[in-house]
This record gives C-alpha cells, structure tokens and sequence, in this order.
C-alpha cells in the first residue's frame, strides 16, 4: 500500500467546474423543454377560453378570405348558404359559444356563420376508426411474425424497415393517397368522390401501422421466454403458443398500441387535408368526404382573424384534440404499468 | 444395468454443439422405464443440455446441431417424420423457474387438454382435479381454482407446474432442478410427489444435490464436461462407484 500524500488526496470537496458546467446546462434544457409545455398548454386553452365565457360581441367588420378547399367543394351539401358564403358580413350571432358549437354545420365564414363540430368529430372519429381498421390487423400480425416466429437475422431487417415508415413526412404519405391511392381505389371501387374518408383512412394507416408495430412488438418481445417454453413443452404448436400464451399475456400492451394509434390517427394532420376531401358533411358513409378536427384547423387558422370567433372556435378544437390525444397517451401509458405489473405479480 | 428393466429412451453417440462450442460429446444411455434416473455433474457440464435434447427443447435455441440418436417408442425423435409437437405430449418437461402461465389455477391445468381439443367442461374439471390431486396440490387450491396461478408459492406453483404437465398425460417427465427454488418443506414436498409419480412415469431429473439424488433416484448418471463419467445404480454410485473421478466428485459435494 501507498502512503498517503496529504495534499493530493486530502477528502476536501473540490470544486469542479466541467462537472458543475454541464450539470446545470441539462439541468436548464430540460426545465425549459417542460416550460415550453406548459406555456403552450396555457396559450391554447387561454385562447379557447371565451368559449367558457360568452360575451356578446360589439358588431365589427371583417374582410374575410375566401376559403381554401382541397377536392370537393364543401358548400355543395348546403345549397341555401352557398351564395352568402364568399361575402363578407357583419357578424350578429357570431357568438362562441357552446349552443353555436353543437349545431350540425359547420360554415364558419358567411352571414350567418355556423360553428358546429359535430361533422368534424364525425370526420376524425370515421377516419381515425378506419385507419386502425386497417392498419392494426397488419400491424399485430407483423409483429406477432417477428416477435415470435422470424428467425433473429430476419426480424433485424423486418423491424427497422417498418419503423422506417414512422419516419415518413406525413406531406410524402398525403401526396402518395391524393395522387395515387385515390385514383387507384376510384377505379377498383367506383364511388363518386374522388377524395373521400376511406382514402384517408387507408393512407393514415400507413401512418398507423408503425406506431401500433412496434409497440406490439415490444410488448411481445417482452413476455419473458420462459412462458412461451412452458406452452411449447406442453405440445402446444407454435401458433397455438402465439395466441392462447403471448398474446393474452401482453394484451395490456397491445391496447396501450391501439390507443397510442388511435390518438396519432386522431392528431393527423397533413394526410386528412390532402386525402379526404374535406367537406364537412355529417354522414357516416365511409366514400363521402369528410373534414377533420385537425384539418380544419390547419386549413382555416391562416386565414382568421385575431381574436375572432372562429379563431376562438379553432382554438377550442385544438384544445379539444389536445386534451382527447393527451387522455389517451396517459390512459395508454397508465394501462400498460398498472395491469402489466399486476399480472406478473399474480394479483 | 440389470436386464429386467423396460427401456423407455436409448440414447446413442449423442453429440450437441451451440454454435462451434461443443457441449455434449458422445453421450449413450438407456433410461430405464419406471423408474428415477438422476443426472449429477457439477455446474455448465451439461446436465439441462442433455435433459432438453430428450424433448427436443434444444431445437429452441438457434446455431444448436446435433448428432446421434434418442431412441423412443423405437423412433429416432430426431428423425425428419417425427412431429416435434407430438413428442413433447409425450415427454413432459419441469422447468428450474416455476414458471405458472398468468392465468387461473384452472386454466393452467387446462391449458395442455384445451390446445389437445378437449371443450367438454366436466371432462376438463375431471382432468384438472385428476391432475391437481397427483401432483399433491389439490387439497390447498381446490376452494380457489380460479386465483391467479401466480398468487400461489413458490412451492405450490411448481406443483402447478407439475399437474400442468401431468394434464397432457405424458409418459416421461423431465424435470431440471425442480426444487432448486424452494425452500426445505417444498423441496421434501416434491421429493414425496416424485416417489408417487415414478409408479406411472419415467423421470429424469437434474439436480445439484446429492442428497437429493440419492433420496429420490435408482439411477444415476454423472456429468463432467460434456461427458458421460459413469452411470449406475444409484445406492451403487453413492457407495462405490467404479471410477475415481466419480468417488472424488461426490464426496466432495458430501463434504
Ligand atoms: N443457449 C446456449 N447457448 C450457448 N451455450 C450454451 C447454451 N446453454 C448452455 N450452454 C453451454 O453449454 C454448457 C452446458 O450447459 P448446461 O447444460 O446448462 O449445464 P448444466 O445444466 O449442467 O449446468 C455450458 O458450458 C453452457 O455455457
Ligand atoms: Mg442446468
């Protein structure tokens, strides 16, 4: 053993400055990443917030833009107000609020504005429900094929590349349906609208299927393989151990996919307002055109005016899809904890 | 061995490689039907390799080949028109981790007579009873069949386990340190339940204790390296065995 030198090794606290330095730099990023959160939580409900206190609005004229539409003309269902629809107007009823909001057009710009959500609730809701109808049968059988049947080599290439398409530009999925997809299924299935909710549904699919992959996936994967040999040992085949041992045992965490596939389809932006037509219509006929929550506020929130109802009314919605996307992230991450460790405990 | 005893598994020249390494090396043996046959060596020298190429268990695990033969109901398991499926109805196997599915007592049970297309529900409650009062469980979980298997011990899920596989009605029974886990009374537990199975089973069992061979087995074999040292009867292996080799290990685990 050494002797000890007094100086050099003495145990004083010594201060340093590289440590100290890049401790507080994270330190920093991370609070601000978390304030830059809750600032933009606060914004959007702040600017949504007239919809809780409706005040009647002092009469004010705005010159309002024409409004932009993709595909079908959305006026068209509603003969009676196409005429007034491009004029400007002073507003009367322009009041947000939540009897204006439960009506069942939704003609923002006119003489007589109309905010109702309930066709752009229809229109999330219908190709929300589709993509994962389409996306999710083929996003768990892929995953049930790598996580348990693909030899290793195999599932090292079949992973990364469907991961890959998470990292898709929503914008390259939205061109492929507009352009693509929505003449090809026009002329398998033949219906009217070119550009209608079962387009977007499939093209947000393809946005659905990763997301819903690779958390089934991981959830297969994690089952230990302890289980899947019990089965095995008992004379189960493989598929039978598949379905009757795995699955059931990760189904906590094949929900959690669902959901978190649910809520990116419902958040979408891009895909909707390029492939769906875009016509606020309150049907649930899959080949009709359909507008979003989320399109719409892309689409419109360009072209109103500050402090406006419909600005307000666009906030409320943001703010809507907001806290609909917030609820099933936590529901989906609080599902997967809870019910996973309680399983495997035994409770 | 003594030439009154049915054969139930002969096993001939047995090679296993994971990948480049070498871990079974010229392995033949011939398991008595009946009766308990031990597999002693110390750790890594092969013990559970072996006991998984019985059932073909290995076939699992990726870069595993293998050569030679596993005689049984005169097949070679090994041969291409072997369904691998069927053979493991027929040899059952324990694991060292109790390892319940996390499902009911019930379901546990029957797992094994469901995916074998048994529906009717009071033949499935016979073969789950049937099953649960061999394996020595019945008594403690017949008031709550449908708990999770995993609420249960340590002890009373490896019995689980047992009646799991019993389930299948198997003719082998393989089990890898089955009591390695558990605590005394458990272990005694299912030493107790092995004495019972043997009048209907074969058994080979993997274990570390020596005492727990000698209680439990007739034969036993000894590992070392990938090798077959010596196999035997067990008073004769504990007493006198032939080889040196043998004498020095067993002592020296007796310490
Ligand atoms: N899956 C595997 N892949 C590679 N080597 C393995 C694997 N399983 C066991 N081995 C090796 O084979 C040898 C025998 O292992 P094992 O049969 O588990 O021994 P035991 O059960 O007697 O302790 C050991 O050297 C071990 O490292
Ligand atoms: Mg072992």
């Amino acid at each position: 053993m050494q002797k000890k030198n007094g100086n050099t090794n003495s145990l004083d606290r010594k201060f340093r400055l590289s440590e100290f330095l890049s401790e507080y730099i994270i330190k920093t990023v991370a609070f601000s990443s978390f304030a830059i959160i809750i600032l933009i939580f606060v914004f959007v409900f702040k600017e949504a917030a007239p919809i809780f206190f409706p005040k009647e609005k002092k009469a004010e004229t705005s010159q309002f833009l024409q409004s932009e539409t993709y595909g079908e003309e959305p006026g068209t269902e509603q003969p009676e107000n196409s005429l007034e629809l491009y004029s400007s107007y002073t507003p009367s009823h322009d009041v947000a609020s939540f009897k204006n909001l439960t009506g069942k057009n939704w003609q923002p710009v006119g003489e007589e504005p109309k905010y109702g959500v309930l066709p752009l609730i229809i229109g999330s809701l219908k190709v929300t429900v589709l993509a994962i109808l389409f996306g999710a049968p083929i996003a768990i059988l892929a995953a049930i094929f790598s996580a348990l049947f693909a030899p290793k080599g195999l599932r090292e290439i079949i992973k990364p590349i469907i991961e890959l398409l998470a990292s898709f530009p929503s914008v390259v999925i939205g061109f492929f349906a507009l352009v693509t997809l929505a003449t090809v299924l026009q002329n398998i299935f033949g219906y009217s609208y070119r550009l209608n909710a079962f387009v977007g549904g499939l093209a947000m699919a393809l946005a659905v299927i990763p997301i819903v992959y690779t958390v089934t996936e991981d959830a297969l994967t994690a089952i230990p393989k302890y289980m899947s040999e019990a089965s095995l040992a008992l004379g189960a085949t493989k598929w039978q151990t598949a379905l009757f041992v795995v699955m059931p045992a990760a189904t906590p965490g094949i929900f959690a996919a669902l959901l978190l596939g649910f809520g990116r389809a419902f958040g979408e932006t891009m895909i909707v307002l390029m492939a769906t037509g875009n016509a606020p219509l309150s049907t649930f006929n899959i080949f009709e055109p359909v507008r979003t929550m989320s399109a719409t506020i892309g689409a419109e929130m360009a072209e109103v005016v500050f402090g406006d109802t419909h600005y307000t009314v666009l906030f409320f919605i943001g703010a809507s899809l907001f806290v609909v996307t917030f609820a099933i992230n936590a529901i989906a991450e609080f599902y997967v904890r809870t019910k996973l460790m309680k399983r495997f405990r035994g409770e | 061995m003594r030439m009154d005893l049915q054969t139930e598994i002969i096993v001939e020249n047995l090679n296993l490689y994971y990948g480049k390494k070498k871990a079974l090396n010229n392995v033949s043996l011939s398991i008595p039907e009946n009766k308990v046959t031990a597999l002693i060596g110390p750790s890594g020298c092969g013990k559970s390799t072996f006991l998984r190429t019985l059932n073909r268990m290995n076939d699992l695990i990726e870069g595993v080949k293998i050569e030679g033969t596993v005689l049984f109901d005169d097949r070679n398991i090994y041969d291409n028109s072997v369904d691998v499926v069927e053979l493991r109805k027929r040899i059952g196997m324990i694991f060292q981790k109790s390892n319940p599915f996390p499902k009911s007592i019930y379901e546990n049970v029957a797992f094994g007579p469901k995916i074998n297309g048994v529906s009717n529900k009071s033949q499935l409650d016979e073969i789950v009873e049937q099953s649960l009062i061999r394996s020595a469980l019945w008594d403690e979980v017949k008031d709550d069949l449908n708990k999770s298997g995993l609420a249960l011990s340590g002890g009373q899920q490896q019995r689980l386990c047992i009646a799991r596989a019993l389930a299948v009605n198997p003719e082998v029974l393989l089990m890898d340190e089955p009591a390695s886990a558990l605590d005394p009374i458990s272990t005694t537990k299912i030493e107790d339940l092995i004495y019972e199975l043997k009048k209907k089973y074969t058994i080979i069992i993997v274990t570390h204790n020596m005492q727990q061979a000698a209680r439990v087995s007739d034969f036993t074999a000894f590992f070392y390296m990938g090798d077959l040292i010596e196999f035997t009867d067990t008073r004769k292996m504990f007493t006198a065995p032939d080889l040196k080799q043998t004498e020095d290990y067993i002592r020296g685990r007796f310490g």
